[in-house]
């Protein structure tokens, strides 16, 4: 058996960069901070390419199956004997394609950083918290337990919140930050939760045990219910809200486009392509579960069809560019989960399965694609808003071209990468809810649209008189781009039904046509909108948003949901709760307790009376208390 | 000699060397010499106990002495370690050495202070080593008396209110305490013969459930009080926010402790029938202070308020673990006394330092000293991270133990008691994330804080060594958690003893 446990240091290296980086960063010059972690990631990059290649051409096939190999384990705490945290490198299909996905657009973050960041302050820091991510990133996809999940699972929260925060003067991203922790944080109760139910019932973390058909989750299912569900179905939906909370699912996902605060390759790496299908990787991962427990799994399904169309709608009324890229990372994610809502197990009943995975990986390239984009857009022009930008097509041809094919990958027009795994996505959605399929049709649709509104606004569109001209992006910039760009034309070609499946069996893969057809159409029906309304300045978009005037306001304030939770924390939380009790500290428990004190002041004060030296009050006392006593003796005795 | 006799000769040797020191400036060195040593000791400690276990050494304590003190009453100066008490004692010398380092620039009356602060620490050491009711007691008070006379002299604010309000309700603790000792005393011996005070002794008595039902209030609310349970903990935010900062730090750090390692040992420990048939009361009251903390510590504006807060929340978990009565839960209530001990020790520091340097404690009067007090922002950063449970710090580990253990009761009272205390987690975020971003995040608001330096290279040590406690502890927990499981064991079985 071939030995994978050198694997443990694709994360390790970018943890000992952080440690480095951390404390000596700024003892040198800030770009060898940049070059140090370049490398570092360079070689973890490398280990990973080398692990897929050999896993996946070479040692991990065995009987047409792909085995899951634990390449590296040890015992990390110990709660119960059969409850232990183990820290390990679980080596399988998702986690080899997830290793691939991590390690590319980390590394291509890194390299694009070293321009964009130049001379801003806390270069060194950044690049620091860019390699405590990925480790934290690569630690949760190679876990081999639950738990050891959750315990990266929270460092990728941390290094989120680090890094929306960068710019730490600014009030906004402050803000941002703090909401983006504190909302997943509160989705991450529902997790933990969850683990704990499920490894009470199940006794174990492990995920192999967990997973396996004839393990305690699945061959021999708790019996416990709870209001009518089993327990399990309660385990599998809670830890599903930790996943939601981090894919930014509805109605969880109002961290996300606040994150943009954070610099964009943050946006392009954490936001993205990696940290936010996080929770799509952790049904991916549960999925054997989740298919025994159907009504948890029409849960994934419908959180994430709304979640898609509802991101869509409001990505299309946005100005700001991440922002819009923000909704729509949203809306494709909710793609991905509803794909794994609508799969079963097995073969091509597995479709769904394989078809998130595919489009997880090529969403990865296009939208990293998209945000690095971006980031050489705003570069170039100093402003986030679509309506400071236009005509740049001239200004910047890399980026316009990669945009470009971005564009069309998202929008799903063969042959780039998102056609191909958007399509298996409908097909699987096809066959088994109508319902479903029609929102995602819909949503391919609308994508297309906004995406198309974007480029033709950006690079097209009426030309704005620039303070000074803009420039392409320098080539520390423009090669990653050129490389995420060939993966989002080609991603599509990888056999992935061949690769990356629900039983880890290979089967063959069909293109329905009567599918994919009609979602070619429409993809070019919403470009052909945005073509009409947005390629050169009229007056359409505004007689649209008009004659939809209630519909379009809402959209316009994203639903008004940021209200519900401003009004839920600082309103009930902060002021009738927290503030109550802390009153209630003040005046009745301490004021109890003050008041103990102030009687027996009081009592002390009364009864000291009776000391007060004076020989005529003690012979009083004395002589009248004598009396009284004689008195009551007499009487008792007669 | 035994070793642990060292734990209390050592800060005797290091108040007698301060009192003959002649400078000012020189009261702080010695204390610094004296309490390094004692860091030495207890790392020698921690290091033989384990491998005396590992060479296979089962003996339920380890380094016992036992003298005979008062022969009539039958008292005794009993000492002896097993796992609890040695993490404790390593607790306690790790924030004493920090302590010192923080209160380097005392310059009122500095050789007083040190000597309190040194002969309070003698007197948690040895708290924390008896295994003899009398003796524990008496160090108890060593501990409690000195804290008077350092908030009420050196303390800011309504010191003197503070002063007094602090040490009567720990009196008040202190007075039950006493009773439910006196209590287990007479009962220690039900076959005739004569009545001891020895730990160990009572724990092998057979208590007749009516008499532990009596006294077993009295110690757990007695302790409880140090441990600041809900009703009980009001004494603890004015006595934080009016005592100096090296105080704070001792106090939140170890002093609360000496409450939890009390109900451990001695509350539940002796009585285990009572504890099982009392512990829903006493598990409503911690998970209200749980939860109760954590919102209360929202709201707050000075800092000390809220990590006092905080520290009614987190101490309350400790309680709370207690309550559960199993191995899991019980070695998290351990950890968790450490970690928040470090933690919290971390934290008081910190805003010592801080106050020093802005002069106002008011968070919403501060704004970006990240810029201009980089390490000590980091620091505090790092604090609020481990203490709203971050992976990789201590109080993740101590908390998810905690929180595993308690779910193995699978009744809907303890699942729901449960769910309200984890849900402490999100509220603690709120708060601290709150005070990071309005303090340390943003630009800065006054002239005067450009001007502000940096940690000395005291505040550095300080800083830099519970840092290291509250990371080693977090990044491989497995050491810690085994020796804990080690020294819990009797206390396990009694209570399983007890159940059936």
């Amino acid at each position: 058996m071939f030995d994978f446990s050198y694997t443990i240091w694709i994360l390790l290296i970018p943890f000992f960069l952080f440690i480095l980086i951390g404390f000596w960063g700024n003892k040198f010059k800030p770009a060898v901070s940049g070059i140090v972690g370049s490398a570092g990631l360079f070689t973890s990059w490398i280990l990973s390419i080398f692990t897929a290649y050999k896993y996946f051409f070479d040692v991990g096939r065995v009987d047409d199956v792909y085995q899951q190999i634990i390449g590296y384990n040890t015992l990390w705490l110990r709660f119960t004997d059969t409850l232990h945290i183990d820290m390990g490198v679980l080596i399988d299909p998702i986690s080899v394609m997830m290793l691939i996905v991590v390690t590319t657009v980390s590394l291509m973050a890194h390299i694009y950083s070293t321009d964009y960041l130049k001379g801003e302050k806390g270069f060194e820091r950044f690049y620091s918290f860019l390699s405590l991510f990925t480790f934290a990133m690569l630690g949760l996809v190679v876990a081999t337990n639950i738990f050891q999940m959750y315990i990266f699972w929270e460092l990728v929260g941390v290094s989120s919140y680090l890094l929306i925060g960068f710019y730490y003067t600014r009030d906004t991203a402050v803000a941002a930050s703090k909401k983006a922790f504190i909302v997943t944080r509160f989705a991450d109760l529902g997790f933990l939760i969850g683990i704990l139910l499920l490894s009470y019932y199940t006794k174990t973390f492990d995920f192999l045990t967990l997973t396996s058909p004839t393990g305690p989750a699945i061959g021999t299912p708790p019996a416990a219910t709870f209001i009518g569900l089993s327990v399990l179905t309660w385990a599998m939906i809670l830890i599903f809200i930790g996943g939601a909370g981090k894919s930014a699912m509805f109605p969880l996902h109002i961290w996300l486009p606040d994150a943009m605060e954070g610099p964009t390759p943050v946006s392009a790496l954490i936001h993205a392509a990696t940290m936010v299908v996080a929770g799509v990787y952790l049904v991916a991962r549960m999925f054997p579960i989740y298919i025994t427990v159907p009504i948890a799994l029409q849960v994934v399904a419908w959180v994430g069809a709304f979640s898609s169309l509802f991101a869509a709608i409001i990505a299309c009324t946005q100005y700001d560019i991440k922002r819009v890229l923000a909704y729509s990372t949203m809306s494709q994610i909710g793609y991905m989960m509803c794909a794994l809502g609508v799969s079963g197990m097995g073969g091509h009943e597995g479709l769904g399965y394989m078809a998130s995975m595919f489009h997880l990986f090529t969403h990865a390239f296009f939208k990293a694609l998209l945000f690095l984009c971006a980031g050489a857009i705003i570069h170039a022009v100093h402003s986030n808003y679509l309506y400071g930008m236009g005509g740049l097509r001239k200004y910047l041809p890399i980026t316009h071209i990669t945009f470009l094919i971005a564009c069309l990958a998202i929008s799903g027009i063969p042959p780039f990468a998102g056609f191909f795994s958007k399509d298996e996505i409908l097909v699987a959605a096809y066959h088994h809810d109508t319902a479903l399929f029609i929102i995602e049709y819909i949503v391919a649709g609308v994508t297309a649209f906004y995406m198309f509104r974007l480029y033709f606004g950006i690079f097209w569109g009426k030309k704005q008189d620039y303070h000074h001209t803009p420039h392409e992006a320098p080539y520390s910039m423009t090669i990653p781009l050129i490389f995420l760009a060939l993966g989002a034309a080609f991603a599509g070609f990888i056999p992935f039904s061949h690769l990356v499946t629900s039983d880890r069996q290979l089967f063959e893969l069909h293109t329905e046509w009567i599918i994919a057809i009609p979602s070619i159409v429409i993809a070019i029906i919403g470009i052909g909108v945005a073509y009409v309304m947005y390629l050169k300045p009229t007056d359409i978009p505004r007689r649209v948003a008009h004659s939809l005037h209630g519909f379009y306001t809402a959209a316009y304030h994203k639903f008004y949901i940021d209200e519900v939770y401003l009004f839920i924390t600082q309103k009930i939380i902060f002021n009738h709760i927290s503030k109550p009790i802390a009153w209630f500290d003040r005046h009745i428990v301490d004021g109890s307790m003050n008041g103990i004190s102030y009687v027996t002041n009081q009592a002390s004060d009364r009864i000291r009376g009776f000391q007060s030296g004076q020989l005529q009050q003690y012979a009083l006392v004395f002589v009248s208390g004598t009396v009284i006593l004689a008195l009551v003796f007499i009487y008792l005795w007669t | 000699m035994n070793i642990l006799l060292l734990l209390i000769i050592i800060p005797i040797l290091t108040i007698i060397g301060i009192l003959f020191t002649r400078d000012n400036k020189k009261v702080r060195v010695v204390s610094a010499i004296g309490m390094t040593f004692q860091l030495i000791t207890a790392a020698i400690i921690i290091i033989w106990y384990l491998a005396e276990r590992h060479a296979g050494n089962t003996a339920e304590v380890l380094f016992a002495s036992n003298w005979v003190w008062y022969e009539t009453l039958n008292i005794r100066f009993y000492i002896g370690v097993d796992g609890v008490s040695v993490a404790m004692i390593g607790l306690t010398a790790m924030v004493i050495f920090a302590g010192i380092f923080a209160s380097w620039d005392v310059d009122d009356l500095p050789r007083e202070f040190f000597t309190f602060l040194i002969l309070l620490s003698s007197g948690v050491f040895g708290f924390f080593i008896s295994l003899d009711l009398f003796t524990m007691f008496l160090f108890y008070e060593i501990a409690v008396i000195p804290m008077y006379l350092l908030i009420g002299i050196w303390g800011t604010g309504p010191r003197h209110y503070s002063a007094m309000k602090l040490t009567l309700m720990l009196m008040g603790g202190s007075a039950l305490i006493l009773l439910g000792m006196l209590g287990l005393y007479f009962n220690s011996n039900p076959d005739g013969g004569p009545f001891t005070f020895e730990i160990l002794k009572i724990a092998k008595a057979h208590i007749p459930l009516n008499t532990q039902l009596f006294f077993f209030p009295f110690l757990f609310v007695g302790f409880g009080v140090l441990g600041a349970l809900f009703p009980f903990h009001t004494w603890s935010p004015d006595g934080h926010a009016s005592a100096p900062t090296a105080v704070s730090m001792l106090h939140a750090g170890v002093l609360m402790k000496l409450g939890g390692y009390g109900c451990y040992r001695v509350a539940i420990f002796l009585l285990p029938d009572a504890a099982h048939k009392l512990a829903w009361i006493f598990l409503i009251l911690t998970t209200i202070s749980v939860i109760y903390g954590a919102l209360g510590a929202i709201w707050q504006k000075d800092l000390k308020y809220i990590n006092a807060y905080s520290s009614v929340s987190h101490c309350g978990l400790v309680l709370f673990a207690i309550l559960m009565f199993n191995e899991t839960a019980m070695n998290g209530a351990i950890m968790q006394m450490i970690s928040h001990g470090i933690m919290t020790a971390l934290f008081f520091a910190l805003i010592g330092m801080i106050y020093g340097r802005t002069h106002t404690r008011y968070i919403n009067e501060m704004s970006g000293l990240m810029k201009v007090m980089p390490f000590l922002a980091v620091a505090y950063v790092i604090a609020g991270l481990a203490s709203l449970g971050l992976p990789g710090f201590s109080g993740f580990v101590a908390e998810m133990t905690i929180f595993v253990g308690a779910f193995q009761h699978a009744d809907t009272f303890h699942r729901v008691a449960t769910i309200i205390a984890a849900s402490s987690i999100v509220a603690t975020a709120v708060y601290i994330l709150r005070v990071v971003g309005m303090m340390l995040y943003g630009k800065i608001n006054k002239e005067e804080y450009e001007l502000i330096t940096d940690a000395k290279w005291y505040d550095r040590l300080s800083v830099g060594t519970l840092i290291f406690g509250i990371t080693a502890i977090g990044l491989a927990p497995l050491w810690l958690s085994t020796m804990i499981t080690g020294g819990i064991g009797p206390v396990i079985e009694k209570l399983f003893l007890a159940m059936n």
